[in-house]
């Protein structure tokens, strides 16, 4: 029986990769372990190494060849004895993602539509005032934004310095700070031991003597040994000293749920975060807001704690080509303008509500999608000026429901808008359970586009 | 003060033995004399230190004071001998919440720190502090902190933001022997000695972490030898006598201002009143604390030293009395009399 050889997953998130180098050639002998190919994901160049002895009878995925889909098969291996020539040499299609049968839903989950992928669908921004007219925009990752954004502000201001796990010779964990350290010398990109409260700690003293340190959390997960200092040195500093020492520093790194990572690394920390008076709090949807939001962070004086998402990092949007790119902190953005409901979300959960909005647009409900790109401070503003026109409002995110986001934009609206609603608030989260590993259970305990349209369906009452 | 040496060369761990000879903790550096200069000028530093925190406690027990007000009377040879040794305004200093001593030290003004402790508008923090968060970037000193431990990270930081400036200032990181205990402080340890970072740990065991004794808390009570691991150097130094402190602290900043990394000074002190003003100290003897009062006061070993050697009469030193006094009482009138900050600075200073 020939061996299918199938493109390997190589990262919790990895959906795709190039097929850079064969180290083996049709008709050599493979043994287990042989290195037998090279692929380049995302993040790193990886080596694939042989789990089965024979002989490689093809090879059906050319070297170079680019976004290779995980399970595609790229090679066929048959046993001593076998007749290579027997073998088909038209690369397989990546099957499916195998589904698991679906277990009953329990009764009390909303009966959802099948999840729809978390590949990007092509999104019309509506554009943002900030960039002048006549701009040229280039796709660019988010991963991407975000360097070119921290190698921007390093340019500029000789005080601004990143540290944290990776970030240095590894090229960063998520790829982020690739290519820093050649351009700024290890003085400048500094590569720290697995010390979170300690190097939150030191670089919040730093910021404390007046630089202007980036910390890099390899995820948002292992910030919590580090919230102590975040919060009681260097949110609060300012204010206890009578406005007289603060802290300009950032904290960044994914945030929220990977994929099938399990409960202690998939943790939404927004609603953390933004409870909290003398600290900012960013959470970037497109590559654009993460460049400009992140150049703004880096220069304001006050910690700001931005959230990515190691999700959309891979995902690319038009990033205007401008020289200083800056965007506001503390303003959402109308992604699409609409007129009979209003949705509200920002980062990951942008990616449920943009196609969301898009397949009620097809059912004839005009939706307003905002996205708020900045949690403290809210605008709030924005959101109540579109519930004034539409008079219903559905908030999407990932993290859990109690005192989520969704909430505290519920609560804000009762008290200042009341009078304009035309129907309750409802917000998609989150379920309300630590993130589960098995495949099926992960996808219900997140949101979904579904359940976003259900929603909407709700308070529109169609 | 007999000081106990540290005990070098480990008996049970002959294999530790010689790697960490270089590091071990050594014996204390000797107390050099001072100057009469030097004598007057700590005489009177550590008795405007004791006078101020004596009124402190009155106007706490007055109801003036609120909260929580950690007294620093008994230690006061610590952060003088300390503040002796570096360059007030270059170098910077971090404490924990037991601060006051070490913001006058570091010419801070009475009247503002009694303003703050009383939390009022010309307090150093306009009130918004109280007395375990004033800071003053003029004298570089940048708190006051309130988490056991969190300061040693900080100031770790501030020696790393000297390291990358490439300047030769030093930072003092000032913590008890409750915080050496604290797992941020390792982190610390690690990164300064890594990055050689001029940092001097001063580690203040005045022998009870709130109400609990060293022997109660510490597997390793020589304090001198928690950074033995890391290969930090660190010595033990008798706090009762500023001259001893001031010679371990010009050792360690000149170690640290030449870029060999961190130091660690343990220094030997005592404090005289309970942990925080509502501690009644039950843990140990009152004869502990007279013991200590009778035969090791910091301020009166100087003061003997100065009558013996004719440097000072007991009416010079009656002279620096009264001047301290009066400091001390302008400031306590100043904070009582300064109006409560405006209502206004509730919303100011939240962020920039």
């Amino acid at each position: 029986m020939p061996i299918d050889i199938l493109m390997p997953a190589l990262s919790p998130t990895m959906e795709e990769g190039t097929l850079s180098k064969w180290l083996k050639k049709e008709g050599d002998q493979v043994k287990s372990g042989d290195v037998i190919a090279e692929i380049e994901t995302d993040k790193a160049t990886m080596e694939v190494e042989a789990v089965d002895e024979g002989t490689i009878a093809k090879l059906l995925v050319p070297e170079g060849t680019e976004n290779v889909k995980v399970n595609t098969k790229i090679a066929v291996l048959v046993a001593e004895g076998e007749d290579a020539s027997s073998v088909s040499s038209a690369p397989a299609e990546a099957p499916k993602a195998a589904e698991a049968p679906a277990a009953a839903a329990p009764q009390a989950a909303p009966a959802a539509p099948a999840p729809v992928p978390a590949a990007p669908v092509a999104v019309t921004i509506a554009a943002d005032p900030d960039i002048p007219a006549g701009t040229t925009f280039v796709s660019t990752t988010v991963r991407e934004a975000l360097r070119d954004a921290m190698a921007e502000e390093m340019r500029r201001d000789p005080d601004v310095f990143v540290m944290g796990e990776e970030v240095a010779e590894y090229q960063g964990a998520y790829k982020v700070t690739q290519g820093l350290l050649q351009e700024f010398s290890a003085d400048r990109v500094i590569d720290t031991p697995i010390t979170e409260h300690g190097f939150a700690g030191l670089a919040t003293g730093a910021a404390l003597a007046g630089l202007r340190p980036i910390v890099e959390f390899m995820t948002f997960n292992f910030a919590m040994q580090a919230i102590d200092q975040i919060i009681n040195s260097a949110a609060k500093t300012l204010y206890m000293s009578g406005g007289q020492l603060g802290a300009p520093i950032v904290f960044r790194g994914p945030n929220g749920a990977a994929a099938r990572v399990g409960a202690q690394h998939s943790q939404d920390f927004s609603s953390w975060y933004s409870h909290i008076p003398g600290l900012k709090v960013v959470v970037p949807y497109t590559a654009a807001d993460a460049k400009g939001l992140l150049k703004a962070a880096i220069r304001d004086p006050n910690p700001v704690i931005f959230l990515e998402n190691e999700i959309l990092y891979g995902h690319s949007f038009d990033v205007p080509q401008l020289d200083d790119f800056v965007l506001p902190i503390g303003k959402a953005r109308i992604h699409k303008p609409g007129k009979d409901v209003t949705v509200v979300s920002f980062g990951i959960g942008m990616t449920y509500a943009t196609k969301a909005v898009a397949e009620l647009a097809e059912q004839g409900i005009d939706a307003e999608l905002i996205d708020l790109r900045t949690l403290r401070p809210l605008d709030i503003d924005t959101v109540i000026e579109s519930v004034k026109k539409t008079g219903r409002c559905v908030t999407v995110e990932e993290g859990w429901p109690q005192n989520s986001i969704g909430s505290h934009i519920a609560s804000e609206l009762m008290e200042k808008a009341f009078d304009f609603l035309d129907a309750p608030v409802l917000k998609v989260t989150g379920k309300d359970v630590p993130m589960p590993y098995a495949a099926n259970l992960e996808k219900l305990a997140l949101p979904n586009v579904g359940e976003v349209v259900a929603a909407v369906k709700a308070v529109t009452y169609r | 003060m007999a000081v106990a040496k540290a005990k070098v060369g480990s008996k049970s761990a002959p294999a530790a033995g010689r790697k960490t000879a270089a590091v071990k903790s050594a014996t204390s550096t000797p107390a050099e004399n001072f100057s009469k200069e030097q004598e007057l000028f700590a005489y009177r530093e550590m008795l405007l230190i004791r006078r101020f925190e004596e009124k402190a406690g009155q106007m706490y027990g007055m109801g003036l004071i609120g909260g929580f007000c950690h007294l620093y009377i008994g230690q006061e040879a610590v952060v003088v001998g300390m503040q002796m040794a570096i360059r007030t305004g270059e170098d910077q200093t971090i404490t924990s919440y037991r601060d006051h001593g070490h913001m006058l030290v570091a010419g801070m003004d009475p009247n503002g720190v009694m303003a703050e402790l009383t939390g009022r508008r010309s307090g150093y923090s306009h009130g918004k502090g109280g007395s375990m968060h004033m800071f003053s970037i003029e004298k570089q000193f940048f708190g006051g902190n309130g988490i056991v431990g969190a300061q040693v990270p900080l100031g770790t930081g501030l020696a790393f933001a000297n390291r990358y400036r490439k300047t030769d200032n030093v930072c003092l990181t000032y913590f008890g022997d409750g915080a050496a205990n604290q797992g941020q402080v390792y982190e610390s340890f690690n990164m300064a000695q890594l990055w050689k970072l001029p940092v001097v740990y001063v580690i203040e065991n005045n022998r009870y972490a709130m109400g609990t004794s060293v022997s109660r808390s510490s597997a390793q009570a020589d304090f001198s030898r928690r950074g033995v691991s890391f290969g930090i150097p660190g010595e033990k130094v008798d706090g009762m006598d500023v001259r001893a402190v001031k010679a371990a602290g010009d050792k360690a900043v000149a170690w640290c201002r030449a870029g060999k990394g961190p130091y660690i000074l343990e220094i030997e002190t005592y404090r005289y009143r309970g942990h925080s003003m509502s501690d009644p100290a039950k843990y140990r003897s009152k004869d502990e604390v007279q013991k200590m009062r009778n035969e090791h006061d910091p301020i009166e070993q100087v003061r003997s030293r100065l009558l013996e050697k004719s440097w000072a009469s007991e009416d010079d030193l009656k002279k620096i009395d009264a001047e301290v006094r009066e400091i001390v009482n302008n400031a306590a009138e100043f904070a009582q009399n300064d109006p409560e900050p405006d209502v206004s600075e509730l919303w100011t200073d939240i962020v920039k």
